[in-house]
């Protein structure tokens, strides 16, 4: 077993975030079970003053899942020296069966959380709180995920035996190999690079629409989250190998090396960033009809589409700009 | 955007004057606040340094080294096993090398001693290093006579001492000519020590260890790399482990962050009253309440990193030195590079401000929520 002071970090945000959420999740059942607006209660009105709680308790988890969500990257990438055959993050996560489970969920919780606090921003400013029950609803959700989260984390990090020989990016990433990551690395470069820049025309086109037709939120929010998809396939099937200069190399996690001037560092927040804008406008937008949301929710709405659109156009520049300066000829 | 902006501007403006009104409470808790994250900070800043001298000393090792074992135990090498190693593809030079350990009864202490083949010694003279001249008080040509194995004293001259800059690999190391060492130690004739193999292409190290290992089955092949690993491995843990004790004084923190944000005074609890009859929403006190907890978790943070930063690159390193560096009799005085990592700024926040914010949400919480005319009574 190895320990550093990273991991002893990485437990400790786990735990603290799993706890708060639990807690909050907690209050979230009294409120989906005895919610009465109409009521003057005094239960009614402890439950209205538990709703702060619980958002800044939400705040405090999607800051600490952020925090945990690079923490966890830069670990894995700094205990690469420590495994044979570890060359990256990619090899060190892939010690046991626990790493990459534990960093989608990551993901996934970073996501909610966020869509959770843009649900709350927008409920805040209706008058009776009109979302009061899918918001709590999505909470009871998130929970037992930050339980997984925790105990994947732990397992994995239990887990790690400097004797294994584990395989690294060159070995996943490769098109000889199977598997979902090996599929990504073996697409083409020249469909895939049209695909790229399709999907980025697609998320454009709709997100322009969006802008006007209010009920293509559904649809706004699909495509964000597709967006995502298939940028970090881009990245594995043939950004990757512009940066690295190199036609084999498809690693996502090599991006944040500083023999790569920290790439990755301006690459995946403005999508990170945008995924989860765009997500959040695309699932807000329905709750339009609500009558204390009329005026709220298109403003908000429109906010958040151009915050999305400009995320996801900043990473489009990054990427054109890498492929263009890249000395690298994929395509003769 | 701007009349958000404007919004915290107004409520952080609110809440340093209100930080400076209760200048006494709030400094005590930012004195502990700062001292803490000056510990955790030392203990990161110490062992992250000592890891990156390790690498940078070992950078110009050669990558493979071999001894020979016998019984599970380390033994000298017969140079009869050069040959083989030499003929492996892949090896451009061979090297067996004398050293060892001497016990000098007279300052209690180890030297390391080695011969130094590239230096043209003259049988007697020697290369000193500076903790050892140090100690022995020594300068260019004194003699320093060492009894050898058969009980003669051996009187050795000192041609020179090593340069103070590599006081980390030289503080106790004396460099002799083979005739001195072998007079000294008499060990069986054509024996070496170890041997080490400069190998042409680094990525082939393994395989070639793989050989050797096979060529000579008595023989333990040693890689740059492995021994990188568990220097890495053991700073990593000993780390961990000083994080794990300071939990305890954490934990302290925590109770004492609690109990400093649930315990408000009648005069906060007024003011809270106040703001809010006068038209502050809950939401509005909960931002106030968590910028005073930014404010103070900055100001602590940069205070302690600043003086961990001093105390660890320019102070001496005297706290937590000797449990992650080890210790010896003939210490090197060395100075460790200053540098600082993202990892460990993102591991300390993590381990220093979020358990301050966990502490305090909930009371907070309670005073944010608060009924105006109930904390104005009573």
């Amino acid at each position: 077993m190895l320990m550093t002071s990273a991991m002893v970090a990485l437990q400790g945000i786990a735990l603290s975030v799993a706890g708060t959420v639990l807690l909050a999740s907690g209050f979230a059942w009294r409120i989906l079970r005895c919610w009465d607006i109409n009521s003057g209660s005094e239960l009614q009105l402890r439950l209205e003053r538990r709703t702060y709680l619980i958002s800044t308790l939400l705040g405090f988890a999607l800051g600490a899942e952020l925090l945990s969500l690079l923490l966890f990257v830069h670990t894995a990438e700094s205990l690469s020296s420590q495994f044979v055959g570890a060359m990256c993050a990619t090899g060190v996560l892939n010690i046991n069966g626990f790493g990459f489970p534990a960093l989608l969920l990551k993901i996934t919780v970073f996501f909610l959380a966020a869509v959770w606090l843009l649900l709350n921003r927008v409920d805040h400013q209706g008058r009776d709180y009109p979302l009061i029950r899918v918001k709590y609803g999505l909470l009871l959700l998130i929970a037992p995920l930050t339980v997984a989260e925790l105990a994947t984390q732990t397992g994995y990090l239990l887990g790690l035996e400097p004797e294994v020989i584990t395989s690294c990016c060159g070995s996943l990433f490769s098109s000889e190999s199977h598997g979902v990551a090996a599929e990504l690395s073996s697409l083409p470069p020249k469909p895939a690079l049209i695909g790229f820049y399709a999907a980025g025309m697609l998320i454009l086109g709709v997100g322009l629409a969006f802008l006007r037709r209010i009920w293509l939120g559904p649809v706004f929010a699909a495509s964000s989250l597709l967006l995502f998809g298939v940028a970090i396939a881009a990245i594995i099937a043939f950004l990757s190998l512009y940066v690295y200069e190199n036609p084999n190399h498809h690693c996502p996690f090599c991006l944040l090396k500083a023999g790569y001037n920290y790439v990755g560092y301006a690459l995946y927040p403005p999508l990170f960033a945008a995924t989860a804008f765009g997500l959040g406008a695309g699932i807000i937008a329905p709750f339009h009809r609500i009558a204390s949301l009329q005026t709220v929710i298109p403003n908000e709405v429109r906010r958040l589409t151009r915050l999305a659109l400009a995320g996801f156009w900043l990473f489009y520049m990054l990427s054109t700009g890498l492929i263009l300066q890249s000395g690298l000829i994929l395509m003769g | 955007m701007p009349a958000l902006l404007e919004r915290q501007k107004y409520l952080i403006d609110y809440t340093l004057a209100a930080l400076l009104r209760h200048k006494t409470r709030n400094l005590g808790l930012l004195l502990v606040y700062a001292l803490l994250v000056f510990l955790f900070s030392s203990v990161l800043l110490l062992s992250q340094s000592l890891r990156r001298e390790a690498a940078t000393l070992l950078q110009d090792t050669p990558e493979v080294m071999v001894q020979r074992l016998v019984a599970g135990r380390h033994d000298l090498l017969p140079a009869a096993w050069l040959e083989p190693l030499r003929r492996i593809r892949g090896v451009s030079a061979v090297q067996g090398r004398l050293w060892g350990y001497y016990y000098d009864p007279a300052v209690k202490a180890n030297y390391t001693l080695m011969v130094a083949p590239d230096r043209d010694l003259a049988a007697n003279d020697i290369l000193i290093g500076a903790a050892l001249a140090r100690i022995r008080q020594l300068s260019i040509g004194d003699i320093l006579s060492l009894p050898t194995t058969t009980g003669k004293p051996l009187p050795l001259k000192v041609a020179g001492i090593l340069d103070a800059a590599s006081e980390l690999l030289s503080a106790d190391l004396m460099l002799l000519s083979e005739t001195g060492y072998r007079t000294l130690f008499n060990p069986p004739p054509d024996t070496y020590t170890d041997a080490v193999l400069t190998v042409r292409n680094r990525r082939e190290a393994r395989t070639v260890a793989e050989k050797i290992a096979l060529a000579l089955p008595g023989s333990r092949p040693i890689l740059r790399t492995e021994i990188l690993r568990t220097y890495d491995a053991v700073f990593n843990w000993r780390e961990g482990i000083v994080f794990i004790t300071l939990g305890a004084v954490l934990l302290a923190f925590m109770i004492l962050a609690w109990d400093k944000a649930a315990g408000l005074s009648a005069e906060e609890k007024r003011e809270i009253g106040i703001l809010k009859a006068i038209g502050w929403e809950t939401g509005d006190i909960l931002r106030m309440k968590l910028w005073e907890g930014a404010l103070l978790s900055l100001t602590a943070f940069l205070a302690g990193y600043a003086l961990a930063y001093w105390q660890v690159f320019y102070g001496g390193t005297r706290l937590f030195a000797p449990v992650l560096k080890g210790w010896a009799m003939l210490y090197p005085d060395f100075r460790l590079t200053p540098a600082v990592d993202l990892l460990h700024v993102l591991a300390l926040l993590a381990v220093t401000v979020l358990p301050y914010i966990v502490a305090t949400l909930i009371p907070i919480w309670r005073a944010a929520t608060a009924d105006p005319d109930a904390v104005m009574r009573g």
